[in-house]
């Protein structure tokens, strides 16, 4: 274990995040929203200061000093992107707005080029409504057909042994999440990208849960496509990462046109710069992109293997505690990333949460932007802790007995 | 704990347990639906309407314990009204639940609601059946969301 781990796991780290040091509702707070977005380190929130207040310039056009600086740190921040994803080269790296514009641009540009009328496309019953919505559009646009992995049930493990049957219907890619941003599933990414090259078959891997909570390598994966946000990973808001095999983002055409993008403007037309700057139209993200590169340093800095079994090992602490609070259901197993979700007959999820918010807990309930996923479970929400590396074992203790304390209020 | 027994006030998490008017009703004449799409929560009103007058009301779908007692509250106090006069007891009802004040007398044991207003998000939950039921006496729609405007 070296140094920097040893002294994060003793609650360290939580003083690099100024916002954790601080009461709600007259309780010390307890964030425990981490899937839905991760709190910032001081090192993120300087790094983006420093950039406004020395280098801010738009990028690659300017022929000034700031241009150049600000050019160097954007591009840098691609390169640092590669490595931190796994790619073989930068230029397979577009910085997008979150894993939502990537998964459009995919769809859009790949699928647009490359789908025709009756082509199938292969998803999951798990997926976040970002990874159903652009392929919905896109099926009523092509007609295409969709169809989707079963889960086995509370469980919310994929239903592998049906996976061979439905990527051999005729499908031409294959998208699914990497980690349930509702259920905590850590789907086998390797072993359902394996099985879709055999059959020639594009991947794209959602990683918007995974890459900021576990090791996350494209190639070790064998995805075609992979896709983050920022936010979710200790960076900033608005950026995302769109990685993509560089054979075939060579020849997909562009998702959005506007400036930086182009080689030569007409009139009636124009022609493209290659793939990175062919999918980034006008001006992009990049003071963003600098907290971006300066989270990836900070999250590898602590190790993401470590980070990993941290939010597991809450999660399954939590898990432990509320297994004993009569008639709850508990979702997901106990082998899953740091997410829990459960559900209780007599008390909803927006109960439970305001009641926990008055207790200085932060969560959420409803449906988590997975409503067929919900339909599948047979209910309407659920109220779902998502845990990250600066939560602690008496953080999760405290969901646990507020939990209780909540049963009784609704139900003793 | 304060405002959380504020807003879960006794006649409240009575109404959520016990709804009143809850079920279908087979001599509606009118029927909406209200949704939010943020939680899932669902309810479906159902209006007997005669002469400009709700005969008879009830209620089904599921929803939290704020969004389920405002519509067995609500079902209670629409019985006999016009649908003028109904316009007017939502508007005090979201007088009261915006601001915590109450008006008039007219709110009886909605008047409960009043914490709500310390919990902005949950307002949308204590207007959802409002909405549905307000749509169906009026005739302008079958379908109510919380995304529209109040």
């Amino acid at each position: 274990m070296s140094a920097a781990s040893s002294s994060w796991q003793r609650g360290v780290v939580r003083a690099d995040f100024p916002i954790l040091d601080q009461a709600v509702n007259g309780h010390p707070l307890v964030y425990l929203d981490n899937a839905a977005t991760s709190q910032k380190p001081r090192a993120v929130i300087e790094a983006m200061q420093r950039f406004y207040e020395r280098d801010n310039s738009n990028v690659h056009r300017g022929i000034h000093t700031l241009s150049h600086r600000a050019t160097v740190a954007y591009e840098g921040a691609r390169e640092r992107a590669a490595e931190f994803l796994g790619a073989a080269d930068a230029s397979e790296i577009i910085f997008t707005r979150g894993t939502t514009e990537a998964i459009n641009l995919v769809a859009n540009s790949w699928g647009g080029a490359f789908l025709r009328e009756g082509d199938r496309v292969l998803l999951t019953e798990m997926e976040h409504h970002s990874n159903l919505v652009p392929w919905h559009l896109l099926a009523e646009r092509l007609k295409l057909e969709l169809l989707h992995v079963p889960i086995t049930g509370d469980d919310g493990l994929l239903d592998l042994e049906r996976v061979d049957g439905l990527l051999d219907a005729g499908v031409k890619l294959f998208a699914f999440t990497h980690v349930s941003n509702t259920l905590g599933t850590v789907n086998p990414a390797a072993e359902l990208c394996r099985r879709a090259r055999e059959r020639g078959i594009i991947t794209l891997v959602d990683a918007a849960q995974s890459a900021g909570h576990q090791p996350v390598n494209a190639r070790e994966i064998g995805c075609d496509f992979l896709a983050a946000s920022g936010h979710k990973l200790c960076g900033p808001t608005g950026i995302g990462i769109l990685y993509g095999r560089r054979d075939l983002l060579d020849a997909m055409p562009p998702f959005l046109g506007g400036g930086e993008m182009i080689l030569k403007v007409g009139l009636s037309a124009s022609t493209f710069k290659k793939a990175p700057q062919r999918f980034e139209a006008g001006t992009p993200p990049f003071a963003e992109a600098v907290g971006l590169r300066a989270a990836m340093d900070y999250l590898d800095d602590i190790g993401r293997e470590a980070i990993f079994e941290h939010d597991r090992e809450l999660a399954r602490h939590a898990r432990a505690g509320l297994a004993d609070l009569p008639g709850i259901r508990l979702l997901g197993t106990p082998d899953g990333a740091g997410i829990v979700s459960f559900h209780f007959d007599e008390i909803h999820a927006h109960d439970i949460v305001t009641f926990a918010d008055q207790a200085g807990i932060a969560m959420r309930g409803g449906h988590h932007c997975t409503q067929p996923l919900m339909t599948r479970l047979g209910l309407d929400s659920t109220t779902r802790a998502s845990f990250y590396f600066y939560n602690t074992r008496e953080e999760a203790d405290r969901l646990v007995e507020t939990m209780a304390r909540i049963h009784k209020f609704f139900t003793g | 704990m304060d405002h959380l027994s504020e807003l879960y006030q006794a006649v409240i998490l009575d109404h959520n347990r016990r709804p009143r008017n809850f079920g279908k009703l087979p001599e509606a004449n009118r029927v909406a639906t209200g949704d939010n799409p943020s939680c899932g929560d669902h309810f479906t009103v159902y209006l007997r309407l005669t002469d400009d007058r709700i005969e008879k009301v009830a209620f089904d779908g599921a929803g939290c314990a704020i969004s389920k007692a405002a519509a067995s509250l609500m079902t209670v106090s629409l019985m006999g009204k016009s649908v003028a006069e109904a316009e007017n007891l939502f508007r005090e009802f979201h007088h009261l639940v915006t601001t915590g004040e109450a008006d008039e007398e007219n709110l009886s044991d909605m008047a409960a609601f009043a914490g709500v207003s310390q919990f902005p998000a949950r307002i949308k939950c204590a207007t959802l059946a409002w909405h549905a039921a307000l749509n169906a006496a009026r005739g302008t729609g079958d379908k109510a969301t919380t995304e529209e405007p109040v």
